[in-house]
């Protein structure tokens, strides 16, 4: 009895494994699909082992497709177009793509599976995605919980960004984290300063990215990055700009006030700062700087526990009300917002009550 | 309907000659098809029946998948039984080593649809893994077992059961391609209609009762 139990189990698990043998070897012949070659935006062109999908392909050689599921196809981020060489589209692939993008050939990258040349086209945004590394050179304390990192970029040494955009800054595994993890940040830094990243970060309790910041990160030590990303960032026209942001929220807003310096830009910029506490208000003397360069630029802090002994030159409650009671001409104007999801949605029911059209508001919304 | 045991054809020892099995074969291969046809008058296989039939060029594609994957894994299964089962007296432990032998052989299928046509790979979807739980194959490998089928018995008797599982699902695609612009109650719509239509498809091929049973 025991030994037919015995010899059963044997036998079936021998014959399951030469199976599974037959079919792993099999497998490697027929998704051989041997070199393709990649074309990108007609310029670019990689030469990869065929048979697997074409984000994995991307990511491996260090172009970054936006993902958030991985491959699941359950996010849609991951469109490109696909000129050439596709197949047929998937019924994975449909519910994400609409009637222009069917007929443009935009296809899901982690749906397509590379199996003979491909001809792709990558939004120039996404092909300036790259992976750094950089070193730590100074962190600034700018108030009890936010502090300002730099990093000099070392390989690649610079980095092409459009002020407005975010990094994701690596946090290596460490005593709180048994694995790495990306957090994204705003870059804040002078984009004159092609080689340096500034991180304006908060101290977030329990937080992995931010604890690793704050009590590990020490100046020398060298960090990943990947970016640039995001499509917030100003427009070409000349309309009066509101800029509305607290705390670390700053750091697009500082990029782009450089920015402004940099080139010169007359147009009439107001930014409202709203802060609870008088200790909470940073880089004052930046932004006196910035009133200084800049033809038409005010800055307005808010805060909505003044204490007593606040200059009275600030604003005083919400940032909504100093919105309300300042802002005049909200039906010309465009807003650039950086904040929690709610500062955003409470600033812009504002915004709208004030007149301003819902498609002049911008915003990013990732704090 | 019924399961006919001959106990006199020790298929697996060959005691028959050559000409009187090839005539078995050929005997068990036309009633697979139409007087035992596994799908309508046993009622094996209905899921992918239901599902994939809308259309007659996937049921093709599909019905072929599976005259091959039934034909093949019949006679793999023949192999396991004669050359391992037997004589190691493991009957019992058919189910699961038919199962694994069929899982295996369907993704080997699938591998070789994926890389030689893409596109039947794409419109065969989720079904083609699915034929691995397809009733109708195990169920032709077992019936084979009980009714003790030789070699070339069983070849005919895979194949013929493998094409009658296709003539069944082209001729319910056929008829749910007409029926897709006609008003169904809403109600019936889908598989209420589809299993009622089958029903009378194997109400039609009761007809063929008595005109050749395989044994």
């Amino acid at each position: 009895m025991i030994l037919t139990i015995f010899t059963a189990v044997i036998v079936v698990s021998l014959i399951g494994a030469s199976l599974a043998g037959v079919l792993v070897i099999s497998e490697h012949y027929l998704n051989d699909y041997g070199r393709c070659r990649i074309t990108i935006n007609d310029e670019r062109e990689l030469d990869v082992e065929g048979g697997e999908d074409l984000l994995s392909l991307l990511t491996a050689e260090k172009i970054f497709i936006p993902s958030a599921c991985g491959g699941r196809s359950t996010c849609g981020l991951c469109k490109l177009k696909v000129l050439e060489g596709a197949g047929l589209l998937l019924p994975t692939e449909e519910p994400f793509l609409d009637k222009t993008e069917r007929n443009s050939n935009v296809r899901l990258a982690c749906q397509v599976k590379v199996r003979s040349d491909l001809k792709i086209e990558i939004p120039k945004e996404l092909f300036a995605i790259r992976e750094y590394t950089c070193k730590c050179t100074e962190i600034t304390d700018l108030t009890y919980d936010i502090k300002l990192f730099r990093f000099e970029l070392i390989e690649p040494k610079t980095m092409d960004y459009i002020p407005g955009q975010y990094v994701q800054l690596q946090a290596p595994a460490y005593k709180k984290s048994s694995e790495e993890v990306y957090r994204a940040y705003s870059i804040a830094s002078d984009p004159a300063e092609k080689n340096l990243i500034d991180l304006i970060i908060r101290l977030v309790p329990g937080g992995i990215c931010t604890t690793y910041c704050f009590e590990y990160l020490k100046v020398g030590d060298e960090v990943k990055m990947n970016g640039p990303y995001g499509q917030f960032r100003l427009t070409e026209t000349d309309a009066p700009i509101v800029f509305i942001a607290g705390g670390s929220g700053m750091a697009p807003i500082k990029c782009i006030l450089h920015q402004m310096k940099n080139t010169e830009n007359k147009r009439n910029a107001t930014y409202f700062f709203g802060a609870n506490q008088p200790r909470d208000l940073f880089l004052l003397d930046l932004m006196e700087q910035f009133e200084k360069q800049l033809p038409d630029f005010h800055f307005i802090p808010s805060l909505s526990e003044p204490g007593d002994n606040s200059k009275l030159e600030y604003e005083k409650g919400f940032v909504t009300d100093a919105v309300r009671r300042r802002l005049k001409n909200a039906r010309e104007c465009e807003a650039y917002l950086c904040g929690s999801p709610g500062m955003i949605e409470a600033v812009i029911k504002v915004l709208l009550e004030l007149g301003m059209s819902e498609e002049k508001t911008f915003y990013d919304k990732f704090e | 309907m019924d399961i006919q045991v001959d106990s006199n054809n020790r298929g697996g020892k060959g005691k028959m000659n050559g000409a009187s099995q090839l005539s078995h074969a050929f005997i068990v291969f036309i009633s697979a098809i139409f007087t035992q046809n596994i799908l309508l008058s046993y009622f094996l296989g209905l899921c992918p029946f239901i599902g994939v039939s809308r259309e007659v060029k996937t049921s093709f594609g599909l019905g072929m998948a599976v005259i091959f994957v039934m034909t093949s894994t019949c006679l793999l299964n023949w192999l396991a039984y004669q050359y391992v089962i037997e004589p190691l007296g493991l009957h019992f432990f058919r189910f699961i080593l038919f199962i694994i032998i069929i899982a295996a052989f369907v993704q080997f299928v699938e591998m070789v649809i994926e890389r030689y046509s893409p596109s039947l790979y794409q419109r065969l979807g989720v079904f083609l893994p699915l034929i691995t739980v397809n009733c109708a194959i195990l169920g032709a490998s077992l019936f084979m077992v009980i009714r003790e089928y030789s070699f070339i018995v069983t070849f005919g008797y895979g194949l013929g059961s493998g094409i009658g599982w296709f003539l069944a699902i082209i001729a319910m695609a056929g008829i749910r391609q007409r029926l897709a612009n006609d008003r169904i109650p809403k109600g019936l719509q889908g598989p209420g209609i589809t299993l009622i239509i089958a029903g009378l498809m194997a109400l039609a091929f009761i007809g063929f009762t008595g005109v050749l049973s395989g044994n």
